[in-house]
């Protein structure tokens, strides 16, 4: 009974699959299953082609200070968004902003991730004393509120962005191992891996070929999920003067001297804010349509 | 039952103990400490007796493991120690903020509660529609708009609709006064930086609302009670809501714990002394004693209420009691 199914279904795919479709065709397709979802790879996508071609659109050096042009409003001298306090152009300063997000954002993202994955497969593969074991020191580590922790990592690294990154990962670990493991444990026990043992095939390959795929869409759920969180939280830790420090322009750190100054020049205070809304809001919305691609007790919901 | 709730609260003893050995090992990893971070303020000549003098008036010069199980006893026999900097004794530091802290967090979760429900039944109930997608949308972007600018935002817009209708620009007051002394003052203080919180958090809820609800929707009985011919109405909010809200009370409480101690970045803007503030001081001073006992109650918090969530759900649901 079983078997039919399986074959029915396979049959099912192949035969959608098989008359090749236009990409046009595909992404019309797409934009009408997941409207949001393309939505928000469409503001990812410009994120990154702002990010890669930051010195071609860029129409000022960001780090330039203009000291004839301090605070000036948007409009004003083809300062398109105005000037901050130190006369530093406010959309070259965001334009390059977008990289710090990126790279932030990605890098904590991926790294944070994949080693959950990795945890998370291992603890549930191997079991015992050592699954205990690490699943009491994750329980520690999900103890602490996201912030509270990468505020204590902060306080002992010192400001800058590389020692952001690690903050911001290592709240992600536990995190995705939790969730990667609960699914690990249910696919330990389906019998292909207790064939794949009897073949007397290497742990590592087991856990390569035969657990870590099974288990990618949980992964790669928690991956979309992070992207988000990461660029927010960086924003975060600049904002309160733990995270990247000046000259280097990021969002968050653009808001640090902003209530200073927002009275008389709102400007100062406003754009950054919406760049991190946004991209956030692009992570999020494609982040969404990923988990309602991949997680099939949502599917055609 | 009695001997799940004796299993769960005999697990949380290692998660704090872990958790303490954790925050102290993070700040003694921290180079430097207050003693130093005071002459540097002071900007006296460093003299090493007098740094010397300060470690051992504050008890930093003795061996590292002989401090841990100080703090540890200090939960103990409830002695949390002074703190480092204002020398006033800890508990006291936190609770002269405690309140308004608390006070924040019940209001945010208010805000999110009477904004998430709702939101979420009519999304889930119209799926797919417009006001689905406008539903959704508001939800994500309460994730995406990190809720310091939110309340930057606040603040300018108070600003300019002040300045133009009363003539006047008006900015919230900035002491803080106790809702049973002053309630027209505390909330004149308080409701913004509960509004751009509680936004954010509803948007966590509100999400969890609709898809609880689309879950519980498809169910057998509410396709029963739809058949007998019951209105809509009553359908909806009887047999499904009841049902659906398990996850997003959890959700709110899960975010209540997260708001004691997570405003860090929403007091800075607001100027608030609450714990988050004190926190911030705390990591920039190296005040270790208080940092570490302020890191330690938000945990207790968290994991408390997480133990309250779980023996809640075990309650009510008592498949989890016995697997």
């Amino acid at each position: 009974m079983m078997v039919t199914v399986s074959e029915v279904q396979t049959e099912a795919d192949f035969e959608e699959v098989a008359p090749k479709k236009a990409w046009t065709q595909v992404a019309m397709d797409l934009s009408r299953k997941q409207p949001l979802g393309v939505f928000g790879l469409a503001i990812v996508l410009a994120m990154v082609v702002a990010a890669a071609l930051a010195n071609v659109v860029s129409p000022f050096n960001p780090l330039q200070e203009h000291f004839d042009a301090m605070l000036v409003p948007p409009g004003t001298d083809s300062y398109l968004l105005g000037t901050d306090e130190f006369g530093r152009d406010i959309l070259s300063r965001l334009i390059y902003g977008s990289r710090t997000a990126l790279l932030v954002g990605f890098v904590c993202a991926i790294v944070g991730s994949t080693a959950g994955l990795v945890l998370g497969v291992a603890s549930a593969y191997f079991g015992g004393l050592f699954d205990l074991i690490l699943q009491r020191v994750l329980d520690v580590f999900m103890a602490f509120p996201l912030i509270i922790l990468a505020l204590a990592v902060v306080a002992t690294l010192g400001p800058g962005i590389e020692n952001v990154m690690i903050a911001i990962i290592l709240p992600f670990v536990p995190q995705c191992a939790r969730v990667v493991r609960s699914n690990a444990l249910a696919i330990r026990e389906i019998p292909y891996v207790d064939a794949a043992r009897a073949l007397g095939f290497s742990n590592a390959r087991i856990i390569l070929r035969h657990m870590v795929p099974n288990v990618m869409a949980p992964y790669l759920i928690m991956l979309t999920t992070f992207l988000g969180q990461a660029i927010l939280l960086e924003a975060s830790l600049s904002f309160l003067g733990l995270g990247v420090q000046d000259p280097i322009p990021a969002w968050g750190l653009m808001l640090t001297n902003a209530s200073e100054f927002f009275e008389g020049s709102p400007w100062v205070a406003i754009y950054p804010g919406v760049a991190i809304s946004l991209s956030v809001f692009g992570f999020n919305l494609f982040g969404d349509a990923v988990r309602d691609t991949l997680d099939p007790k949502l599917r055609s919901r | 039952m009695g001997k799940y709730i004796f299993k769960r609260v005999l697990l949380m003893i290692p998660t704090l103990i872990g958790a303490a050995i954790l925050v102290f090992l993070l700040l003694r990893m921290a180079p430097g400490d207050i003693c130093a971070v005071r002459y540097l303020g002071s900007g006296l000549a460093i003299d090493e007796s007098q740094i010397e003098l300060c470690r051992e008036q504050l008890g930093l010069n003795k061996p590292q493991i002989v401090q841990f199980f100080d703090f540890i006893w200090g939960y103990v026999v409830f002695d949390l120690g002074d703190s480092m900097w204002t020398g006033q004794p800890v508990t006291h530091e936190i609770a002269i903020r405690f309140e308004l802290s608390l006070q924040i967090a019940i209001m945010a979760t208010l805000v999110a509660t009477i904004i998430a429900i709702p939101l979420g039944i009519i999304s889930a109930v119209r799926q797919n529609t417009i006001t689905d997608y406008v539903v959704r949308g508001f939800a994500i972007a309460g994730i995406a708009i990190p809720s310091f600018w939110l309340g930057l935002m606040i603040i300018l817009g108070l600003l300019i609709v002040t300045q133009s209708w009363l003539g006047e620009p008006w900015m919230p007051p900035i002491e803080f006064k106790s809702i049973w002394e002053d309630p027209i003052h505390n909330m004149a203080q308080l409701i913004w930086p509960a509004v751009a919180t509680g936004y954010r958090y509803s948007a966590v809820a509100t999400r969890m609302t609709r898809s609880a609800m689309l879950e519980v929707l498809r169910e057998d009985y509410v396709r029963t009670a739809r058949a007998k011919g019951m209105v809509e109405k009553i359908v909806i909010n009887r047999h499904a809501l009841k049902n659906a809200l398990l996850p997003v009370v959890t959700i709110l409480a899960l975010e209540f714990a997260f708001l004691m101690g997570g405003l860090v970045v929403t007091e800075q803007v607001f100027n608030l002394n609450g714990l988050g503030n004190l926190m911030v001081d705390g990591v920039e001073r190296q005040d270790f004693a208080m940092t570490q006992n302020l890191v330690m109650l938000v945990v207790i918090i968290y994991v408390f209420i997480n133990l309250l969530t779980d023996l809640a759900y075990a309650w009510l649901d008592p498949r989890i009691r016995y697997s």
